[in-house]
């Protein structure tokens, strides 16, 4: 029988994982996996004003704030490779390396604050997850992140037809009338808000992990969309689980943990899965040079 | 001087030194990260390291660089072939594989850190630096080693600077002519690295990937050549550490590394907006003038169409002179193309100081109203023109076969871009033609009308386009 503490960490892990899964899977997809990592960096400063005013990261208006600071970065970073003519991947790097350091000179600056310091940045803290208040009968986190969670299911579900449209076939969506900007920026406003809702349970980093981890092992392991998505549902639970128990094992950062067994997920799923490593090469096109004799090879009998 | 500023301070010179060698030493290696476009591929390198560090730790008991560094080294190596390795084994492309590598290794690290923080207690206190980089603790031997390796990376920089040119630039040529590819890789990844591994100390793991890239980024603005830009990344990189590391020194609890990216990002920004003819400032006003000299174009095509169209016979019988401008009031002008009003009074103010049009006062007799009046100069210019567009029509109908009712808003265009010597060629290809294929007659060089035969005599035929 696991302790509640225990059922509290594995569930909120879980909810970080299968919401960033999901996300992830379509910004995989799409090409824009880098685009996870940027949003996440860049919503530092975001955060550390929604802590400035409020304290925590517990009511929807900050909430809504920080992620409106991610969505900004995205801007930017378009801006910049359009208008300053930097390549994309740079203008990346500028926009969110800038940003993450107005974030921690904000976090320094806070000083006294104890609910946002460095260490809560880089891997946040799950493991004190039981002893927040409760809202709803759960910790406060867990619940927002239930409700994040809630709200990404709704908006895929309402909204497949689109986002699969504009990810596989952009021209053709646009042909009959469907805006790709539209659900783009969907796409980056739900992972701004996930990964400020992540915030304080796994930190601005490891949130990338989430978001391009599990699906990245479902990418490895089916050609379907849906079964896609619920194998990144699925690697992101079982990534919580084995993560508590790694982490009680080693009395270590719980979310680290989370991340390295993803790690290890992923690399089963590169060894053994039916589009890794072992079936790759033999899955790629032959182009029939293979089978040319090098010119004075002899001719095998 | 002002009183914060204790310049007698050995800890104050420690620091500047220690961040002005890193991140110079830095900008040199991320110059041909960015121009080969593996910006982020330095931010996986920095992430990476962390796990190296803390297993070093644990073998080597110990918090000295000698004893971490390699570590940091191999993990680093080791994420770079790790994401190599993915991109080129699955279907995972390499966007993907490099953010899964870097969150992957980084949390690996957070584990392994948290994980020795709690076994063996306030020793790990040593390894904190990594994550956030701390400037002010460097000591007197870390800034040996920041200068013995800064030195290595621009010997070898400067040793194989022709290899890494054609690496950056042309890839597949340098393939083509046998050039030891995969090992330069691997000595630009081992830089890479290495340059790395002095820095996460400086600006810490996350910003590491500013110190690569945004020093080369800025210096892009100022230069189209290799050497200058390794240069000027060096020395922009050299500023933005030194304003970083005054800012931290002068205000108590400011972290170093930060304010380094901080003022590197403002150097970077002030160089896309400012930096003449790359900057943005320059482009636009490079543009602009432009679209002015288009609108004056037009004007003085304008007037030559007025020219055409009042008096046929001079503009297309052979021999009839030089057609006169019609004297054009502003509101004629604008019936006749959709100019804007305010760009067209400018136009004609410039065109006037130019001496290609000139300001004609109404008649006493009332036959013609006041307006304006093309110079026979203005008259040939604006004929130029029409020339070139008939011709360029024309070029498109014959010779690309297109329909000649789809060729009018790309010679619109093009009329303002063609040379003499193009439009010379032109004429030549096209055999010296008299007609376009809409039946106007071309102007002649000089400004007079066409040799031509009018269109009777040369009837045109639909189906040549």
């Amino acid at each position: 029988m696991i302790g509640s503490d225990a059922f509290w960490i594995v569930l909120t892990g879980a909810l970080v994982a299968v919401a960033s899964g999901l996300l992830g899977s379509f910004l995989l997809l799409r090409r824009m996996a880098l685009i996870g990592d940027a949003i996440s960096h860049a919503v530092l400063p975001g955060i550390v004003l929604a802590f400035l005013f409020s304290g925590n990261l517990h009511s929807l208006p900050t909430v809504l704030g920080a992620a409106a600071v991610g969505l900004l970065s995205t801007i930017g970073i378009e801006a910049l490779h359009r208008r300053g003519g930097l390549p994309g991947d740079a203008s990346m790097g500028l926009v969110f390396t800038f940003l993450f350091a107005v974030g921690v000179i904000g976090v320094s600056s806070l000083g006294g604050n104890a609910d946002l310091d460095q260490e809560c940045v880089l891997y946040g803290e799950l493991a004190f997850i039981g002893f927040e208040e409760r809202l709803l009968g759960m910790p406060t986190s867990t619940t927002i992140l239930l409700a994040n969670l809630l709200l990404v299911l709704g908006v895929l579900g309402v909204g497949y037809r689109g986002l699969f449209l504009t990810t596989f076939d952009a021209g053709y969506a646009a042909a009959i009338g469907i805006s790709t900007a539209f659900w783009h920026y969907l796409l980056m406003g739900l992972v701004s808000v996930t990964t400020v809702v992540s915030f304080e349970a796994v930190g601005a980093i490891l949130v990338v992990a989430f978001l391009i981890g599990p699906a990245a092992i479902g990418h490895l392991l089916t050609d379907k969309l849906p079964w896609l998505l619920t194998w990144a549902a699925v690697s992101g639970v079982f990534a919580s689980l084995g993560g508590y128990a790694l982490a009680a094992l080693l009395d270590a950062n719980v979310a680290g943990a989370m991340t390295a067994v993803l790690g290890f997920e992923f690399l089963l799923a590169f060894l053994f899965g039916p589009y890794g490593w072992s079936t790759w090469r033999r899955r790629r096109p032959q182009t029939g040079l293979e089978k040319l004799r090098p010119l004075g090879a002899p001719v095998k009998p | 001087m002002p009183q914060w500023l204790h310049l007698d301070d050995p800890n104050l010179w420690l620091v500047l030194a220690g961040t002005v060698l890193v991140g110079a030493a830095s900008a040199l290696v991320g110059v041909f990260a960015f121009l080969r476009r593996r910006a982020l591929v330095g931010d996986a390198v920095a992430h990476s390291v962390l796990p190296g560090i803390a297993l070093a730790f644990v073998v080597g008991q110990s918090r000295s660089l000698a004893v971490l560094l390699p570590g940091a080294f191999i993990s680093g190596l080791l994420a770079l072939w790790s994401i190599d390795a993915i991109a080129r084994n699955s279907r995972i492309k390499p966007d993907a594989a490099t953010g899964l590598v870097l969150s992957v290794f980084f949390g690996t690290g957070i584990l392994l850190m948290t994980w020795i923080q709690r076994s063996q207690g306030a020793a790990q206190a040593g390894l904190d630096r990594f994550l956030f980089g701390q400037a002010a603790g460097i000591l007197p031997t870390d800034l040996y080693l920041f200068a013995a390796v800064a030195a290595f990376l621009a010997v070898c920089i400067a040793i194989a600077l022709k290899e890494f040119r054609l690496l950056s630039f042309d890839p597949e040529f340098a393939r083509a002519i046998g050039m030891p590819f995969r090992s330069l890789e691997g000595l630009l990844a081992v830089l890479t690295v290495l340059a790395v591994v002095i820095g996460v100390q400086t600006v810490g793991v996350v910003l590491m990937a500013a110190l690569l890239i945004t020093p080369a980024a800025a210096a892009r603005f100022w230069t189209d050549r290799l050497g200058t830009m390794l240069l000027l990344a060096a020395g922009i990189a050299a500023m933005g550490s030194m304003a970083g590391s005054m800012v931290s020194y002068a205000v108590p609890r400011q972290p170093t590394g930060p304010w380094i990216i901080v003022a590197l990002s403002a150097l970077a920004l002030a160089s896309m907006a400012f930096a003449p003819r790359r900057g943005w400032l320059a482009q636009r006003i490079r543009l602009a003038a432009y679209r002015r000299k288009i609108a004056r174009e037009n004007v003085l095509k304008a007037f030559w169409h007025a020219a055409e169209e009042q008096r046929p016979e001079v503009a297309s019988v052979p021999g009839a002179g030089h057609p006169t401008s019609p004297v054009l009031s502003e509101a004629q002008l604008l019936e006749r193309r959709a100019f804007v009003p305010r760009s067209l009074r400018r136009s004609m103010r410039k065109l006037a100081r130019q001496g290609l049009l000139q300001a004609v006062q109404a008649q006493p007799d009332a036959v013609s109203a006041a307006g304006w009046q093309a110079t026979p100069e203005g008259l040939r210019a604006g004929a130029r023109l029409a020339r070139i567009h008939r011709l360029w029509e024309l070029y498109l109908t014959e010779k690309l076969r297109i329909a000649p009712d789809h060729v009018h808003d790309d010679a619109e265009a093009i009329e303002h871009l063609i040379t003499p010597e193009l439009e010379a060629e032109l004429e030549a290809v096209l055999d010296h033609p008299e007609r376009d294929p809409h039946g106007s007659a071309i102007p002649r060089p000089n400004g007079t009308g066409s040799r031509g035969k009018d269109r009777t005599e040369k009837p045109i035929n639909p189906k040549a386009g």
